[in-house]
Protein backbone atom coordinates (compact mmCIF):
# COMPACT_ATOMS: atom_id res chain seq x y z
CA UNK A 1 0.00 0.00 0.00
CA UNK A 2 2.71 2.40 1.02
CA UNK A 3 4.75 1.47 -1.98
CA UNK A 4 1.80 2.15 -4.20
CA UNK A 5 1.28 5.61 -2.78
CA UNK A 6 4.93 6.47 -3.11
CA UNK A 7 5.15 5.43 -6.72
CA UNK A 8 1.68 6.70 -7.59
CA UNK A 9 2.06 8.65 -10.76
CA UNK A 10 -0.93 9.99 -12.58
CA UNK A 11 -0.83 7.86 -15.66
CA UNK A 12 -1.25 4.34 -16.93
CA UNK A 13 0.90 3.73 -19.95
CA UNK A 14 0.50 1.38 -22.87
CA UNK A 15 3.67 0.85 -24.90
CA UNK A 16 3.00 -0.65 -28.31
CA UNK A 17 5.97 -2.98 -28.69
CA UNK A 18 7.90 -3.49 -31.88
CA UNK A 19 9.63 -6.86 -32.15
CA UNK A 20 11.94 -8.14 -34.85
CA UNK A 21 12.89 -11.81 -34.95
CA UNK A 22 12.10 -12.24 -31.26
CA UNK A 23 14.10 -9.16 -30.23
CA UNK A 24 12.68 -5.97 -28.77
CA UNK A 25 13.36 -2.91 -30.95
CA UNK A 26 15.63 -0.39 -29.16
CA UNK A 27 13.07 2.40 -29.65
CA UNK A 28 10.50 0.31 -27.74
CA UNK A 29 12.91 0.09 -24.79
CA UNK A 30 13.30 3.88 -24.88
CA UNK A 31 9.50 4.20 -24.93
CA UNK A 32 9.32 2.06 -21.76
CA UNK A 33 11.73 4.45 -20.02
CA UNK A 34 9.69 7.45 -21.17
CA UNK A 35 6.51 5.72 -20.03
CA UNK A 36 7.82 5.12 -16.52
CA UNK A 37 8.02 8.89 -16.06
CA UNK A 38 4.22 9.10 -16.04
CA UNK A 39 3.03 5.81 -14.61
CA UNK A 40 3.15 2.02 -14.63
CA UNK A 41 3.89 0.55 -18.05
CA UNK A 42 2.12 -2.24 -19.89
CA UNK A 43 3.53 -3.48 -23.17
CA UNK A 44 1.31 -4.68 -25.99
CA UNK A 45 2.58 -7.34 -28.34
CA UNK A 46 0.57 -8.73 -31.20
CA UNK A 47 1.16 -11.18 -33.97
CA UNK A 48 1.44 -14.81 -34.78
CA UNK A 49 2.99 -16.75 -31.87
CA UNK A 50 2.94 -13.53 -29.85
CA UNK A 51 3.10 -15.53 -26.63
CA UNK A 52 6.70 -16.50 -27.36
CA UNK A 53 7.83 -12.91 -27.95
CA UNK A 54 5.83 -11.82 -24.90
CA UNK A 55 8.20 -13.83 -22.71
CA UNK A 56 11.08 -11.65 -23.94
CA UNK A 57 9.13 -8.47 -23.15
CA UNK A 58 8.14 -9.77 -19.72
CA UNK A 59 11.82 -9.67 -18.66
CA UNK A 60 12.27 -6.02 -19.66
CA UNK A 61 12.83 -4.02 -16.51
CA UNK A 62 9.98 -1.66 -15.72
CA UNK A 63 7.26 -3.48 -17.63
CA UNK A 64 4.45 -4.44 -15.27
CA UNK A 65 2.11 -6.23 -17.65
CA UNK A 66 2.54 -7.72 -21.07
CA UNK A 67 -0.65 -7.82 -23.09
CA UNK A 68 -0.69 -10.44 -25.80
CA UNK A 69 -2.95 -10.47 -28.83
CA UNK A 70 -2.63 -13.54 -31.02
CA UNK A 71 -3.48 -13.13 -34.67
CA UNK A 72 -1.78 -13.65 -37.97
CA UNK A 73 -3.19 -10.34 -39.22
CA UNK A 74 -0.92 -8.48 -36.78
CA UNK A 75 2.22 -10.25 -37.97
CA UNK A 76 3.52 -7.51 -40.26
CA UNK A 77 2.63 -4.51 -38.13
CA UNK A 78 -0.02 -3.24 -40.53
CA UNK A 79 -1.58 -0.07 -39.07
CA UNK A 80 -5.03 -1.00 -40.40
CA UNK A 81 -4.95 -4.00 -38.05
CA UNK A 82 -3.07 -2.46 -35.13
CA UNK A 83 -5.18 0.69 -34.74
CA UNK A 84 -8.42 -1.15 -33.84
CA UNK A 85 -6.48 -3.39 -31.44
CA UNK A 86 -4.97 -0.38 -29.66
CA UNK A 87 -8.40 1.26 -29.52
CA UNK A 88 -9.89 -1.81 -27.82
CA UNK A 89 -7.01 -2.19 -25.33
CA UNK A 90 -6.93 1.53 -24.38
CA UNK A 91 -10.49 1.24 -23.00
CA UNK A 92 -8.94 -0.51 -20.02
CA UNK A 93 -8.12 2.85 -18.46
CA UNK A 94 -4.88 3.77 -20.21
CA UNK A 95 -3.96 7.45 -20.22
CA UNK A 96 -0.89 7.24 -22.48
CA UNK A 97 -0.12 5.25 -25.61
CA UNK A 98 3.57 5.31 -26.55
CA UNK A 99 5.69 3.67 -29.22
CA UNK A 100 9.21 4.28 -30.40
CA UNK A 101 9.78 6.75 -33.24
CA UNK A 102 10.38 4.25 -36.02
CA UNK A 103 8.74 3.45 -39.33
CA UNK A 104 6.35 1.23 -37.32
CA UNK A 105 5.58 3.72 -34.54
CA UNK A 106 5.16 6.65 -36.92
CA UNK A 107 2.77 4.58 -39.02
CA UNK A 108 0.61 3.15 -36.25
CA UNK A 109 0.37 5.73 -33.44
CA UNK A 110 -1.26 8.60 -35.42
CA UNK A 111 -3.81 6.23 -36.95
CA UNK A 112 -4.71 4.90 -33.50
CA UNK A 113 -4.92 8.51 -32.24
CA UNK A 114 -7.37 9.42 -35.01
CA UNK A 115 -9.78 6.77 -33.75
CA UNK A 116 -9.64 8.35 -30.30
CA UNK A 117 -9.94 11.94 -31.61
CA UNK A 118 -6.53 12.75 -30.17
CA UNK A 119 -3.68 14.83 -31.60
CA UNK A 120 -0.56 12.63 -31.55
CA UNK A 121 2.79 14.05 -30.44
CA UNK A 122 5.64 12.58 -32.44
CA UNK A 123 9.33 12.13 -31.75
CA UNK A 124 9.22 13.24 -28.13
CA UNK A 125 12.65 14.05 -26.70
CA UNK A 126 11.63 14.79 -23.11
CA UNK A 127 8.67 14.04 -20.85
CA UNK A 128 8.12 17.00 -18.50
CA UNK A 129 5.00 15.70 -16.80
CA UNK A 130 2.02 13.57 -17.69
CA UNK A 131 0.68 16.12 -20.19
CA UNK A 132 3.77 18.13 -21.15
CA UNK A 133 6.23 16.97 -23.78
CA UNK A 134 9.24 18.39 -25.59
CA UNK A 135 9.91 17.83 -29.28
CA UNK A 136 11.89 19.38 -32.10
CA UNK A 137 10.62 21.26 -35.14
CA UNK A 138 12.13 22.88 -38.22
CA UNK A 139 14.76 20.19 -38.69
CA UNK A 140 15.85 20.40 -35.07
CA UNK A 141 16.29 24.19 -35.07
CA UNK A 142 13.37 24.84 -32.73
CA UNK A 143 12.69 23.11 -29.42
CA UNK A 144 9.00 23.16 -28.61
CA UNK A 145 7.29 22.32 -25.32
CA UNK A 146 3.65 21.39 -25.72
CA UNK A 147 0.92 20.60 -23.23
CA UNK A 148 -1.82 18.37 -24.51
CA UNK A 149 -5.46 18.60 -23.48
CA UNK A 150 -6.34 15.16 -24.87
CA UNK A 151 -7.57 12.70 -22.23
CA UNK A 152 -5.47 9.90 -23.73
CA UNK A 153 -2.04 11.00 -24.94
CA UNK A 154 -0.64 9.33 -28.04
CA UNK A 155 3.07 9.82 -28.66
CA UNK A 156 6.11 8.38 -30.36
CA UNK A 157 9.35 8.53 -28.40
CA UNK A 158 12.73 9.42 -29.90
CA UNK A 159 14.89 6.39 -29.24
CA UNK A 160 18.12 8.35 -28.86
CA UNK A 161 16.71 10.72 -26.21
CA UNK A 162 15.91 8.15 -23.52
CA UNK A 163 17.95 5.39 -21.94
CA UNK A 164 16.90 1.96 -23.09
CA UNK A 165 15.14 -0.10 -20.43
CA UNK A 166 17.34 -3.12 -19.52
CA UNK A 167 16.36 -6.40 -21.17
CA UNK A 168 16.70 -8.24 -17.86
CA UNK A 169 15.43 -7.70 -14.36
CA UNK A 170 11.72 -7.47 -15.02
CA UNK A 171 9.03 -9.97 -14.18
CA UNK A 172 5.88 -8.78 -15.85
CA UNK A 173 2.61 -10.61 -15.72
CA UNK A 174 1.37 -11.77 -19.07
CA UNK A 175 -2.27 -11.29 -19.93
CA UNK A 176 -4.03 -12.30 -23.09
CA UNK A 177 -6.22 -9.71 -24.77
CA UNK A 178 -8.93 -10.39 -27.31
CA UNK A 179 -7.81 -10.02 -30.90
CA UNK A 180 -9.78 -7.65 -33.09
CA UNK A 181 -11.33 -8.80 -36.35
CA UNK A 182 -9.06 -8.49 -39.38
CA UNK A 183 -9.78 -5.28 -41.31
CA UNK A 184 -8.43 -6.83 -44.50
CA UNK A 185 -8.14 -3.54 -46.43
CA UNK A 186 -4.40 -3.90 -46.80
CA UNK A 187 -2.22 -6.89 -47.54
CA UNK A 188 1.44 -7.38 -46.79
CA UNK A 189 3.32 -8.57 -49.88
CA UNK A 190 7.00 -8.64 -48.99
CA UNK A 191 9.88 -7.07 -47.08
CA UNK A 192 13.23 -6.41 -48.72
CA UNK A 193 15.70 -6.08 -45.90
CA UNK A 194 19.17 -4.78 -46.62
CA UNK A 195 21.51 -7.22 -44.94
CA UNK A 196 24.69 -6.04 -43.31
CA UNK A 197 27.11 -7.44 -40.77
CA UNK A 198 27.72 -3.93 -39.42
CA UNK A 199 26.13 -2.82 -36.13
CA UNK A 200 22.67 -1.28 -36.41
CA UNK A 201 22.90 2.42 -37.33
CA UNK A 202 20.49 3.64 -34.68
CA UNK A 203 22.07 1.81 -31.79
CA UNK A 204 25.77 1.79 -32.69
CA UNK A 205 28.20 3.51 -30.32
CA UNK A 206 30.26 4.75 -33.27
CA UNK A 207 28.95 5.99 -36.59
CA UNK A 208 30.92 6.90 -39.69
CA UNK A 209 29.07 8.84 -42.34
CA UNK A 210 29.92 9.42 -45.97
CA UNK A 211 28.74 12.45 -47.90
CA UNK A 212 28.95 13.70 -51.45
CA UNK A 213 32.72 13.94 -51.08
CA UNK A 214 32.94 10.15 -51.41
CA UNK A 215 32.26 10.62 -55.15
CA UNK A 216 31.09 7.04 -55.87
CA UNK A 217 29.79 3.84 -54.33
CA UNK A 218 33.14 1.99 -54.47
CA UNK A 219 34.80 4.64 -52.33
CA UNK A 220 32.59 3.70 -49.41
CA UNK A 221 35.06 0.88 -48.96
CA UNK A 222 37.49 3.21 -47.22
CA UNK A 223 34.78 4.04 -44.68
CA UNK A 224 34.00 0.35 -44.19
CA UNK A 225 37.70 -0.30 -43.60
CA UNK A 226 37.73 2.25 -40.78
CA UNK A 227 34.35 1.08 -39.45
CA UNK A 228 35.64 -2.48 -39.03
CA UNK A 229 38.18 -1.89 -36.23
CA UNK A 230 35.96 0.77 -34.62
CA UNK A 231 32.93 -1.56 -34.70
CA UNK A 232 31.09 1.38 -36.21
CA UNK A 233 27.96 1.55 -38.30
CA UNK A 234 28.20 3.34 -41.65
CA UNK A 235 25.64 5.96 -42.57
CA UNK A 236 25.12 8.38 -45.43
CA UNK A 237 23.72 11.75 -46.37
CA UNK A 238 20.73 12.22 -48.63
CA UNK A 239 22.96 13.27 -51.53
CA UNK A 240 24.75 9.94 -51.72
CA UNK A 241 21.58 7.91 -51.26
CA UNK A 242 19.94 9.87 -54.08
CA UNK A 243 23.01 9.28 -56.20
CA UNK A 244 22.55 5.55 -55.62
CA UNK A 245 25.85 4.99 -53.76
CA UNK A 246 24.06 3.33 -50.86
CA UNK A 247 20.59 2.13 -49.86
CA UNK A 248 18.05 4.51 -48.35
CA UNK A 249 18.10 2.80 -44.97
CA UNK A 250 21.56 4.31 -44.42
CA UNK A 251 20.29 7.88 -44.62
CA UNK A 252 20.71 10.06 -41.55
CA UNK A 253 18.82 13.32 -41.20
CA UNK A 254 15.49 15.08 -40.82
CA UNK A 255 13.84 12.63 -43.21
CA UNK A 256 16.07 9.65 -42.53
CA UNK A 257 17.23 8.19 -39.25
CA UNK A 258 18.19 10.01 -36.09
CA UNK A 259 21.39 8.89 -34.46
CA UNK A 260 23.11 10.00 -31.27
CA UNK A 261 26.21 7.82 -31.01
CA UNK A 262 29.10 8.31 -28.67
CA UNK A 263 31.30 9.16 -31.64
CA UNK A 264 30.24 10.47 -35.04
CA UNK A 265 32.72 10.93 -37.86
CA UNK A 266 31.60 12.70 -41.02
CA UNK A 267 33.70 12.24 -44.15
CA UNK A 268 33.03 14.50 -47.08
CA UNK A 269 29.84 15.72 -45.40
CA UNK A 270 29.04 19.43 -45.82
CA UNK A 271 26.61 19.62 -42.90
CA UNK A 272 23.32 20.75 -44.46
CA UNK A 273 20.70 21.52 -41.79
CA UNK A 274 18.64 18.49 -42.83
CA UNK A 275 21.57 16.18 -42.13
CA UNK A 276 22.61 17.89 -38.90
CA UNK A 277 19.00 17.41 -37.65
CA UNK A 278 19.65 13.69 -37.55
CA UNK A 279 23.00 13.61 -35.72
CA UNK A 280 23.68 16.73 -33.68
CA UNK A 281 22.98 15.00 -30.37
CA UNK A 282 26.04 12.82 -30.94
CA UNK A 283 28.46 13.11 -28.01
CA UNK A 284 31.68 13.67 -29.95
CA UNK A 285 31.56 14.91 -33.52
CA UNK A 286 34.53 14.89 -35.87
CA UNK A 287 34.61 15.86 -39.51
CA UNK A 288 37.07 15.42 -42.34
CA UNK A 289 36.40 17.63 -45.35
CA UNK A 290 38.63 19.37 -47.86
CA UNK A 291 36.31 22.38 -47.96
CA UNK A 292 37.30 24.60 -45.03
CA UNK A 293 34.06 26.58 -45.41
CA UNK A 294 31.75 23.57 -44.98
CA UNK A 295 29.12 24.47 -42.36
CA UNK A 296 29.83 21.17 -40.61
CA UNK A 297 32.99 22.62 -39.09
CA UNK A 298 30.74 24.80 -36.90
CA UNK A 299 29.05 21.72 -35.44
CA UNK A 300 32.12 19.51 -35.07
CA UNK A 301 34.20 19.17 -31.94
CA UNK A 302 37.18 18.27 -34.09
CA UNK A 303 37.56 19.30 -37.68
CA UNK A 304 40.27 18.37 -40.13
CA UNK A 305 40.57 20.17 -43.46
CA UNK A 306 42.09 17.54 -45.67
CA UNK A 307 41.31 15.27 -48.59
CA UNK A 308 39.35 12.39 -47.11
CA UNK A 309 40.96 9.96 -49.55
CA UNK A 310 44.29 10.69 -47.88
CA UNK A 311 43.13 11.24 -44.31
CA UNK A 312 40.71 8.33 -43.82
CA UNK A 313 43.13 5.50 -44.81
CA UNK A 314 45.79 7.14 -42.64
CA UNK A 315 43.40 7.26 -39.70
CA UNK A 316 42.45 3.63 -40.33
CA UNK A 317 46.10 2.59 -40.17
CA UNK A 318 46.56 4.44 -36.87
CA UNK A 319 43.42 2.93 -35.33
CA UNK A 320 44.57 -0.56 -36.30
CA UNK A 321 47.91 -0.11 -34.62
CA UNK B 1 -14.61 -13.08 -80.78
CA UNK B 2 -15.49 -9.52 -81.65
CA UNK B 3 -18.39 -9.58 -79.24
CA UNK B 4 -16.13 -10.80 -76.49
CA UNK B 5 -13.52 -8.11 -76.81
CA UNK B 6 -15.86 -5.15 -76.89
CA UNK B 7 -17.37 -5.37 -73.41
CA UNK B 8 -14.05 -6.31 -71.87
CA UNK B 9 -12.57 -3.20 -73.41
CA UNK B 10 -15.09 -1.08 -71.56
CA UNK B 11 -14.47 -2.98 -68.38
CA UNK B 12 -10.75 -2.55 -68.70
CA UNK B 13 -10.86 1.20 -69.12
CA UNK B 14 -13.75 2.56 -67.12
CA UNK B 15 -12.81 1.63 -63.54
CA UNK B 16 -9.21 2.68 -64.02
CA UNK B 17 -9.91 6.41 -63.89
CA UNK B 18 -9.24 7.80 -60.49
CA UNK B 19 -9.91 11.08 -58.83
CA UNK B 20 -6.84 12.07 -56.86
CA UNK B 21 -6.63 14.74 -54.20
CA UNK B 22 -3.31 16.23 -53.16
CA UNK B 23 -2.66 18.12 -49.95
CA UNK B 24 -0.25 21.03 -50.26
CA UNK B 25 1.24 23.16 -47.49
CA UNK B 26 3.02 26.49 -47.65
CA UNK B 27 6.04 26.35 -45.37
CA UNK B 28 9.23 28.26 -44.65
CA UNK B 29 11.62 27.22 -47.41
CA UNK B 30 13.64 24.20 -46.36
CA UNK B 31 16.96 25.97 -46.99
CA UNK B 32 16.16 28.78 -44.54
CA UNK B 33 17.11 28.49 -40.90
CA UNK B 34 14.37 29.91 -38.69
CA UNK B 35 14.99 31.94 -35.56
CA UNK B 36 13.10 32.05 -32.32
CA UNK B 37 12.34 35.38 -30.68
CA UNK B 38 10.00 36.27 -27.84
CA UNK B 39 8.87 32.67 -27.49
CA UNK B 40 7.71 32.63 -31.13
CA UNK B 41 9.07 31.16 -34.32
CA UNK B 42 10.03 34.08 -36.56
CA UNK B 43 8.70 33.30 -40.00
CA UNK B 44 7.75 36.86 -41.07
CA UNK B 45 9.50 37.90 -44.22
CA UNK B 46 11.19 34.55 -44.76
CA UNK B 47 11.15 32.80 -48.10
CA UNK B 48 8.14 30.49 -48.30
CA UNK B 49 7.67 27.50 -50.59
CA UNK B 50 5.63 24.41 -51.23
CA UNK B 51 6.57 21.78 -48.62
CA UNK B 52 9.14 19.59 -50.45
CA UNK B 53 7.24 16.35 -49.76
CA UNK B 54 4.07 17.92 -51.17
CA UNK B 55 5.93 18.72 -54.41
CA UNK B 56 6.61 14.99 -54.64
CA UNK B 57 2.93 14.25 -53.92
CA UNK B 58 1.85 16.65 -56.71
CA UNK B 59 4.34 15.08 -59.14
CA UNK B 60 3.06 11.58 -58.39
CA UNK B 61 -0.55 12.64 -58.93
CA UNK B 62 0.35 14.24 -62.27
CA UNK B 63 2.24 11.13 -63.32
CA UNK B 64 -0.87 9.04 -62.56
CA UNK B 65 -2.76 11.37 -64.88
CA UNK B 66 -0.13 11.04 -67.59
CA UNK B 67 -0.31 7.26 -67.27
CA UNK B 68 -4.09 7.59 -67.78
CA UNK B 69 -4.77 6.15 -64.37
CA UNK B 70 -6.20 9.37 -62.98
CA UNK B 71 -8.51 11.75 -64.80
CA UNK B 72 -8.71 14.49 -62.25
CA UNK B 73 -6.21 15.88 -59.78
CA UNK B 74 -7.41 18.35 -57.18
CA UNK B 75 -4.96 20.29 -55.03
CA UNK B 76 -6.05 21.39 -51.56
CA UNK B 77 -4.40 23.74 -49.13
CA UNK B 78 -5.38 25.10 -45.74
CA UNK B 79 -3.84 28.38 -44.78
CA UNK B 80 -4.07 32.15 -44.81
CA UNK B 81 -4.64 34.26 -47.94
CA UNK B 82 -1.02 33.89 -49.04
CA UNK B 83 -1.31 30.10 -49.17
CA UNK B 84 -3.08 30.63 -52.51
CA UNK B 85 0.33 30.80 -54.17
CA UNK B 86 1.05 27.11 -53.48
CA UNK B 87 -2.19 26.24 -55.28
CA UNK B 88 -1.11 28.34 -58.29
CA UNK B 89 2.13 26.32 -58.33
CA UNK B 90 0.17 23.06 -58.08
CA UNK B 91 -2.02 24.09 -61.03
CA UNK B 92 0.96 25.25 -63.07
CA UNK B 93 2.37 21.77 -62.55
CA UNK B 94 -0.78 20.13 -63.89
CA UNK B 95 -3.40 19.92 -61.15
CA UNK B 96 -6.87 20.44 -62.63
CA UNK B 97 -8.59 22.19 -59.76
CA UNK B 98 -7.72 23.77 -56.46
CA UNK B 99 -9.51 24.21 -53.17
CA UNK B 100 -8.31 26.77 -50.65
CA UNK B 101 -9.57 26.50 -47.09
CA UNK B 102 -8.85 30.01 -45.86
CA UNK B 103 -7.72 30.45 -42.26
CA UNK B 104 -6.97 33.64 -40.35
CA UNK B 105 -3.32 34.70 -39.97
CA UNK B 106 -1.81 33.16 -36.90
CA UNK B 107 0.62 30.49 -35.77
CA UNK B 108 3.48 29.95 -38.16
CA UNK B 109 2.73 26.27 -38.76
CA UNK B 110 -1.01 26.73 -39.22
CA UNK B 111 -3.66 24.32 -38.02
CA UNK B 112 -2.71 21.13 -36.20
CA UNK B 113 -2.67 17.95 -38.29
CA UNK B 114 -5.79 16.62 -36.54
CA UNK B 115 -7.77 19.70 -37.65
CA UNK B 116 -6.29 19.43 -41.16
CA UNK B 117 -7.24 15.75 -41.34
CA UNK B 118 -10.80 16.54 -40.21
CA UNK B 119 -11.13 19.20 -42.92
CA UNK B 120 -9.80 16.73 -45.50
CA UNK B 121 -12.31 14.19 -44.17
CA UNK B 122 -15.13 16.67 -44.93
CA UNK B 123 -13.75 17.22 -48.41
CA UNK B 124 -13.45 13.48 -48.90
CA UNK B 125 -17.12 13.00 -48.13
CA UNK B 126 -18.00 15.75 -50.59
CA UNK B 127 -15.61 14.95 -53.47
CA UNK B 128 -15.25 11.17 -53.01
CA UNK B 129 -11.71 10.82 -54.35
CA UNK B 130 -10.14 7.40 -54.91
CA UNK B 131 -6.78 8.42 -53.56
CA UNK B 132 -5.22 11.08 -51.39
CA UNK B 133 -1.55 11.77 -51.87
CA UNK B 134 0.06 13.85 -49.13
CA UNK B 135 3.67 14.51 -48.20
CA UNK B 136 5.01 12.30 -45.41
CA UNK B 137 5.73 15.33 -43.23
CA UNK B 138 5.82 19.10 -43.37
CA UNK B 139 9.31 20.45 -42.80
CA UNK B 140 8.11 23.12 -40.35
CA UNK B 141 6.24 21.14 -37.70
CA UNK B 142 8.01 17.85 -38.53
CA UNK B 143 5.04 16.00 -37.02
CA UNK B 144 4.41 13.60 -39.90
CA UNK B 145 0.90 12.67 -38.81
CA UNK B 146 -1.67 14.14 -41.24
CA UNK B 147 -1.80 11.19 -43.70
CA UNK B 148 -2.20 8.60 -40.94
CA UNK B 149 -4.79 10.74 -39.14
CA UNK B 150 -6.81 11.18 -42.35
CA UNK B 151 -6.66 7.45 -43.14
CA UNK B 152 -7.67 6.67 -39.55
CA UNK B 153 -10.60 9.10 -39.56
CA UNK B 154 -11.87 7.72 -42.88
CA UNK B 155 -10.97 4.14 -41.86
CA UNK B 156 -9.34 3.52 -45.22
CA UNK B 157 -5.88 1.97 -45.75
CA UNK B 158 -2.68 4.03 -45.65
CA UNK B 159 0.55 3.72 -47.61
CA UNK B 160 3.05 5.81 -45.69
CA UNK B 161 6.69 6.60 -46.63
CA UNK B 162 5.89 5.55 -50.19
CA UNK B 163 8.77 5.27 -52.64
CA UNK B 164 6.83 3.54 -55.45
CA UNK B 165 3.19 3.24 -56.49
CA UNK B 166 1.65 0.75 -58.90
CA UNK B 167 -2.07 0.96 -59.56
CA UNK B 168 -3.77 -2.18 -60.82
CA UNK B 169 -7.36 -3.42 -60.84
CA UNK B 170 -8.59 -1.05 -58.18
CA UNK B 171 -5.67 -1.78 -55.89
CA UNK B 172 -2.45 0.06 -55.18
CA UNK B 173 0.81 -1.67 -54.59
CA UNK B 174 2.94 0.61 -52.43
CA UNK B 175 6.64 0.19 -51.79
CA UNK B 176 7.34 1.71 -48.39
CA UNK B 177 10.64 2.86 -46.93
CA UNK B 178 11.02 1.13 -43.56
CA UNK B 179 13.89 1.13 -41.05
CA UNK B 180 15.70 -1.87 -42.45
CA UNK B 181 14.89 -1.60 -46.16
CA UNK B 182 11.64 -1.73 -48.10
CA UNK B 183 8.20 -3.18 -47.59
CA UNK B 184 5.55 -3.77 -50.22
CA UNK B 185 1.88 -3.64 -49.27
CA UNK B 186 -1.24 -3.76 -51.38
CA UNK B 187 -4.06 -1.39 -50.50
CA UNK B 188 -7.69 -1.26 -51.50
CA UNK B 189 -9.04 1.98 -52.90
CA UNK B 190 -9.80 4.51 -51.65
CA UNK B 191 -6.60 5.02 -49.71
CA UNK B 192 -4.18 7.63 -48.40
CA UNK B 193 -0.60 7.74 -49.65
CA UNK B 194 2.21 9.61 -47.87
CA UNK B 195 5.03 10.47 -50.27
CA UNK B 196 8.62 9.87 -49.25
CA UNK B 197 11.66 11.56 -50.80
CA UNK B 198 12.42 8.87 -53.33
CA UNK B 199 8.95 8.48 -54.81
CA UNK B 200 9.93 10.71 -57.75
CA UNK B 201 11.78 13.85 -58.82
CA UNK B 202 9.35 16.76 -59.03
CA UNK B 203 9.35 18.77 -62.26
CA UNK B 204 9.53 22.54 -62.47
CA UNK B 205 6.53 24.52 -63.66
CA UNK B 206 6.89 25.94 -67.18
CA UNK B 207 6.38 29.67 -67.69
CA UNK B 208 3.34 29.40 -70.02
CA UNK B 209 1.74 27.02 -67.52
CA UNK B 210 2.40 29.47 -64.69
CA UNK B 211 0.59 32.14 -66.74
CA UNK B 212 -2.33 29.82 -67.45
CA UNK B 213 -2.53 28.74 -63.82
CA UNK B 214 -3.06 32.35 -62.80
CA UNK B 215 -6.37 32.40 -64.62
CA UNK B 216 -7.71 29.12 -63.25
CA UNK B 217 -10.36 29.61 -60.58
CA UNK B 218 -9.71 28.54 -57.00
CA UNK B 219 -12.57 27.27 -54.88
CA UNK B 220 -11.92 29.35 -51.77
CA UNK B 221 -13.90 28.62 -48.63
CA UNK B 222 -13.66 30.06 -45.19
CA UNK B 223 -12.58 27.50 -42.61
CA UNK B 224 -15.47 28.46 -40.35
CA UNK B 225 -17.96 27.39 -43.03
CA UNK B 226 -16.95 23.73 -42.70
CA UNK B 227 -18.15 23.15 -39.18
CA UNK B 228 -14.90 21.49 -38.11
CA UNK B 229 -13.52 22.03 -34.64
CA UNK B 230 -10.04 23.39 -35.33
CA UNK B 231 -9.17 24.37 -31.77
CA UNK B 232 -5.59 23.26 -31.05
CA UNK B 233 -5.13 20.33 -28.68
CA UNK B 234 -1.52 21.12 -27.99
CA UNK B 235 -0.84 24.35 -26.14
CA UNK B 236 2.55 25.86 -26.87
CA UNK B 237 4.19 26.22 -23.49
CA UNK B 238 7.49 27.39 -24.92
CA UNK B 239 9.57 27.51 -28.07
CA UNK B 240 13.31 27.89 -27.85
CA UNK B 241 16.40 27.52 -29.93
CA UNK B 242 18.38 24.43 -29.03
CA UNK B 243 21.43 25.08 -26.84
CA UNK B 244 24.44 25.76 -29.10
CA UNK B 245 27.23 23.21 -29.08
CA UNK B 246 30.48 24.21 -27.51
CA UNK B 247 32.75 25.56 -30.23
CA UNK B 248 35.04 22.92 -31.63
CA UNK B 249 38.60 23.11 -32.81
CA UNK B 250 40.32 22.58 -36.11
CA UNK B 251 43.19 20.17 -36.08
CA UNK B 252 46.06 20.39 -38.53
CA UNK B 253 46.83 16.78 -39.31
CA UNK B 254 45.50 13.25 -39.18
CA UNK B 255 48.02 12.56 -36.40
CA UNK B 256 46.58 15.39 -34.32
CA UNK B 257 43.01 14.23 -35.05
CA UNK B 258 43.88 10.71 -33.92
CA UNK B 259 45.59 12.04 -30.82
CA UNK B 260 42.57 14.18 -29.85
CA UNK B 261 40.08 11.40 -30.50
CA UNK B 262 42.21 8.85 -28.71
CA UNK B 263 43.57 10.77 -25.72
CA UNK B 264 41.19 13.70 -25.23
CA UNK B 265 37.77 12.48 -26.34
CA UNK B 266 38.71 8.81 -25.76
CA UNK B 267 36.42 7.59 -28.52
CA UNK B 268 38.87 5.59 -30.62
Amino acid sequence: MLRRTLSALGGKVLVVAEMHGGKVAPATLAAVTAGLKVGPVSALVAGKDAAATAAVLAKVKGVEHVLVAEGEHYAKGLPEEYAPLIASVVKDGYTHVFAGTSAFGKNVIPRAAARADAMPITDVTEVKDEATFVRLMYAGNVVSTVKTSDPVKYATIRGTSFERAPLEGGSAQTKEVAATKAAGTSTWIEDTIASTDRPDLQTAANVIVGGRGLKNAENFKILNDLAEPLKAAVGATRAVVDAGYCPNDMQIGQTGKTVAPNFYLGCGVSGAIQHVAGMKDSKVIAVINNDADAPFFQVADYGLVEDLFVAVPKLTAMVKK
Amino acid sequence: MFQRTLPSLFLATSPAWMKVMVGVKRVVDYTVKVRVKGNKVQSEGLKMSVNPFDEIAIEEAIQLKEKKLADEVIAVTIGNKKAEEVLRTAMALGCDKAIHIVTPDGEAEGLEPLAVAKIFQKLHEEMKPDMWILGKQAVDGDLGTTPQLLAGLLDIPQGTFASKLEVNDGKVRVTREIDAGHQIVELQLPCVIAADLRLNTPRFPKLPNIMKARKKPIDARDVSSLGVDVKPRLAREAVMEPPPRKAGIKVKSVEELYDKLHNEAKVI
